[in-house]
């Protein structure tokens, strides 16, 4: 294609290409999401304890969430709970994502007994309900921040584990592998220039798709009590304390930080998704 | 001093019928052997089992006498049909090289290889420019033996003649021996000293 065909291409989609504009959006949606992680954890605990003079206030242009039945600003609890939530989110997720890895490079690499048994423990693991067995591994390490940490990562390496195995296995076919050991190379050689290079974005990915689901699993798990402690501003213990004080007519509470929550959610979806477009290579190219 | 096939069996599994069955193969350093049959007659599986890709279920492999090493540089080095299966996608082709040992610039200039070539991903090269950075490891690699399954079938005749030349040259300069396997009579005519037919010679 001559420049001057490319020019007029990129001219009739505005000057950008696809890739640049998901680039562009991929960037805006994480500044976006680090913008509110970094608000949120610089809020004091001072800001967030309130007066009995300012309860249960509605949403006002002083109190954008409205207050609760203790006279806290909901809006900058939320903040500070998103950011409990997204600390909670990224360790889990990026726990889980390491044990996936590990084990999808084991099952892949080791005997046919250690792949089965992997398999058994895998299909073990993905056939409890997640909630029950995160509330039964937070409940038996003291809840708190530790236990559902344990709970999260101990339930969401299933699939990308998989992920992981499978693509280990269609790598190792490759015969650039196979030329590499008669080559001389070992196989940890082979394994940190040739494999983990190809894993690394179905790694990211992955890590990326698990965070909505570990922030979902804190909220709900902390919501039911069996998580995070009632005194930290987590968005599962706003919408617990917010249910008592439904039936008397406050919406606020339990409706305006359930909404960011699930744009926080959304938006990490996105960020995902396009982190995927832009580095899977069946995608990557188009 | 030759590369030796003894009495060789190979299945993939035990159900299954024999791919090849008690055969045997001999080539001596400074030869060039032509292997043709058609398709299906075992001419790849021969070839990974000379090169250690695969074991023999009966007879075995010698070079030079010994068995093949199980680890370390391989002295049989097998050269694949499709070059661009061999190369790992996300390297630049200097570290696919490099992968084999130091650079060897007379072997580089003698394959036309061009330096800018080095900086490039394997995607940014053609077919034809990408086999010859396949021969040019293997040959770095100090191997004894070279087995070339079909490396030339889908190059033009004239990238064809550049490849074997050099190859030829290479070979007889550190006395190599050489397997060719090809579906080309007139190829194998030009270049080899000896040819076998796996329908007729076995």
């Amino acid at each position: 294609m001559s420049k001057r065909m490319i020019k007029e291409r990129n001219l009739a989609h505005g000057g950008w290409n696809h890739r640049k504009k998901l680039l562009i959006l991929t960037c805006a949606t994480a500044f976006l999401f680090l913008v509110i992680y970094v608000i949120g954890s610089l809020i004091s605990d001072g800001a967030v304890t309130g007066s009995f003079l300012n309860a249960k206030l509605p949403p006002s242009t002083s109190h954008p969430y409205g207050t609760d039945a203790l006279g806290r600003d909901l809006f900058l609890r939320t903040l500070k709970g998103l950011s409990v939530s997204i600390t909670v989110g990224i360790l889990a997720s990026l726990i889980s994502a390491v044990i996936a890895v590990l084990v999808g490079i084991a099952a892949a690499t080791g005997s046919k007994r250690l792949d089965a048994f992997i398999g058994w423990v895998i299909d073990l693991v993905m056939g409890v309900p997640h909630t029950v067995l995160i509330i039964l591994i937070s409940f038996a390490l003291g809840r708190g921040m530790k236990g559902m940490l344990a709970g999260i990562a101990a339930t969401h390496w299933c699939s990308l584990a998989r992920l992981i195995r499978a693509e280990v296995l269609q790598l190792r076919s490759r015969p650039y592998v196979a030329v590499s050991r008669k080559l001389g190379k070992s196989g940890s050689w082979i394994l940190i220039h040739h494999l983990l290079p190809h894993l690394f974005p179905q790694f990211l990915v992955g890590l990326i798709l698990m965070f909505p689901h570990a922030i979902l699993h804190e909220a709900s798990i902390s919501f039911l009590g069996f998580g995070l402690p009632p005194e930290q501003p987590a968005i599962g213990i706003i919408l617990s304390e917010s249910m008592r004080y439904l039936s008397t007519g406050m919406w606020w509470p339990a409706v305006l930080p359930g909404m960011t929550l699930v744009l926080i959610v959304l938006l990490i979806d996105k960020l995902g998704e396009c982190a995927r477009k832009l580095l899977d290579p069946y995608t990557a190219q188009a | 001093m030759a590369l030796e096939a003894r009495g060789v069996s190979f299945r993939y599994d035990k159900k299954q019928d024999w791919i090849l069955k008690d055969r045997s193969l001999k080539v001596e350093r400074g030869e060039v052997l032509a292997l043709f049959a058609p398709s299906g007659y075992g001419k790849t599986t021969l070839a990974m089992l000379l090169a250690g890709y695969l074991r023999p279920a009966e007879g075995e492999i010698l070079v030079d006498g010994e068995r093949l090493p199980k680890k370390g540089v391989c002295p049989v080095q097998l050269i694949f049909q499709h070059p661009e299966e061999a190369i790992n996608p996300r390297w630049k082709l200097r570290r696919v090289l490099e992968e084999s040992g130091t650079l060897q610039e007379d072997v580089l200039k003698a394959f036309g290889i061009e330096s800018a070539w080095l900086e490039r991903y394997p995607r940014e090269l053609s077919g034809g420019e990408l086999q010859r950075f396949c021969v040019a490891r293997a040959l770095q690699s100090g191997a004894k033996y070279l087995i070339c399954d079909e490396i030339s079938t889908m190059l033009d005749v004239i990238t064809q003649a550049q490849i074997w030349n050099v190859m030829l040259a290479e070979a007889k300069k550190k006395n190599m021996g050489l397997i060719a396997i090809t579906h080309n009579h007139h190829l194998a005519q030009r270049l080899a000293t000896r040819t076998v037919d796996l329908r007729r010679d076995f």
